[in-house]
């Protein structure tokens, strides 16, 4: 399969703090990748590195086979194959919610607003949100919140989808909503980073996983064995502490 | 005669308080459109970074440094002090009969003559209410949080289109108040344009207090007239932020 993503010594300093000290990666296309590892361990910056939301302080990300740290590189039309999902959601709150999925088709793709309507709501069907098309953001629980966000993502019809943490600021009873949307994603093929702290997500989704720390990662591998008999201290210890 | 307050002076003198009125709305319009303008210019190019080599600098020295240098300037000193220097002293440089630097000749004697004051009020309070809008474009701006813009950004919008679909709605409902506030002021500093012969409300009631030596008359119906411009505006303004809050999380 070919190459989505590929990671070349990857470093990240924010003044005097080296948060990634050279990561070494590559992900394929339809893979799905688990991020996991200890709060400010580097694993969102990692992930927010893939798509410029951070500078690269040093070291290459190619999104196929294109140099993102490059500044002649078109940043904007580089993220629009790259879906991004956040932790606290980030709808625009002045927008409906059919408002929030076609802004982007059309400012950025140029599509019609019949086009860019069509595919808004066949997005949000599949997300199960079809009846809250013109709600407001603050009309919806975090769940359906973070779903119409997967759906804007989507919008783009992006190659790869970035999650970070998309289920740490839902309530317990509301993170099922959302995982079922993404576990449903990553079926139907979709290149997928994930970082979360959802170990059974992992465990039962993901083709892969990685646990960063400290800035690098410390062990990669399929989730029966980094999750099941990691072979690295640290990942045993981190584990004990959140299973 | 001798009574407190004559209505009749009032009376005899209404077609100069009724000019002097829409002389004042229609300086204070303009300089309330432009000095938003302009103040949005200004507190963009406050904001504005780049990322790379030329621009970041070129940014740096040749935006940021001079609009802070320029706000800080226009807002550290008094309104009254520019809107003379611009009168008396820029203006005269720029449109001159023998030999202004935009205009010279006819015209410009036309222009001054007829529409100097106004140009030079208009100018100086627009240049002087830029300087405090953009330090409330910028607060605002600030103010909407980092994930807005990372989410727009994400979706490969542009910065630009970021400012003026995402970041600029959000910001300008939070921003109604101050810049209310804002045209408030300009209404009642428009009154500094009579020192240089502006004959607006000010101009008015001092026209009507030379030629009777009376102050309580003109004084007060111009406060009265101030004050009922600055009531509609609030008014206004509080009917422009509850059409515009719909949707607001917070």
């Amino acid at each position: 399969m070919s190459t989505m993503i590929k990671v070349n010594q990857l470093q990240k300093r924010f003044g005097q703090a080296h948060i990634l000290r050279g990561i070494d990666c590559e992900i394929k296309a339809r893979e799905v990748v688990c991020v996991i590892g200890p709060s400010g361990s580097g694993k969102s910056t990692f992930l927010r590195c893939l798509n410029g939301l951070e500078e690269v302080s040093d070291g290459e990300v190619f999104i196929e086979g294109v140099k993102l740290n490059d500044p002649k590189v078109d940043l904007n039309a580089l993220r629009a194959g790259l879906g991004m999902v956040f932790q606290r959601f980030n709808l625009f709150p002045h927008m409906t919610v059919l408002e929030n999925l076609i802004m982007a088709p059309m400012q950025v793709k140029k599509m019609s607003r019949r086009d860019a309507v069509l595919v808004a709501e066949k997005l949000l069907q599949k997300v199960g949100l079809l009846e809250k098309i013109d709600a407001f953001p603050n009309q919806l629980s975090g769940g359906q919140q973070q779903r119409v966000a997967i759906a804007r993502a989507l919008a783009m019809e992006p190659k790869v989808m970035l999650f970070d943490e998309p289920t740490s600021a839902l309530d317990p009873e509301l993170v099922g909503e959302v995982l079922t949307v993404m576990k449903q994603l990553a079926e139907e093929g979709m290149t997928m980073v994930v970082v979360t702290h959802e170990m059974g997500f992992a465990r039962e989704v993901s083709d892969r996983v990685f646990f960063i720390d400290q800035g690098v990662i410390m062990e990669e591998g399929p989730p029966q064995q980094v999750l099941g008999e990691p072979h690295h201290e640290r990942t045993r210890d981190f584990l004990r502490k959140v299973l | 005669m001798n009574s407190f307050f004559q209505w009749e002076i009032i009376g005899e003198y209404l077609p100069l308080f009724v000019e002097g009125t829409w002389m004042t709305l229609k300086a204070a319009i303009i300089c309330v459109i432009a000095g938003t303008c302009w103040g949005l210019v200004l507190g963009v190019g406050r904001l504005a970074e780049a990322r790379h080599g030329f621009w970041k600098y070129f940014l740096c020295y040749c935006v940021q440094w001079p609009i802070r240098f320029y706000v800080s300037f226009l807002r550290g000193t008094p309104l009254f002090v520019q809107i003379l220097l611009i009168h008396f002293a820029l203006m005269p440089m720029l449109i001159n009969p023998s030999g202004g630097l935009i205009l010279s000749g006819d015209l410009a004697r036309e222009i001054r003559s007829h529409y100097g004051a106004f140009a030079s009020a208009v100018l100086a309070i627009t240049l002087n209410s830029g300087a405090y809008v953009s330090e409330i474009f910028r607060a605002g701006i600030q103010s909407i949080d980092r994930g807005q813009t990372e989410a727009s950004r994400s979706l490969g919008m542009t910065y630009m289109a970021t400012l003026r679909k995402v970041v600029l709605p959000q910001a300008f409902r939070r921003m109604l108040p101050p810049l209310g506030n804002n045209a408030i002021a300009i209404v009642k500093d428009s009154s500094l344009a009579s020192a240089i012969g502006l004959a607006e409300l000010a101009y008015a009631a001092r026209t009507v207090s030379g030629a009777y030596a009376r102050y309580w008359e003109p004084y007060l119906t111009i406060s009265v007239i101030y004050w009922v411009i600055t009531l509609l505006l609030s008014a206004l303004v509080r009917h422009l932020e509850a059409r515009y809050g719909k949707g607001d999380a917070r």
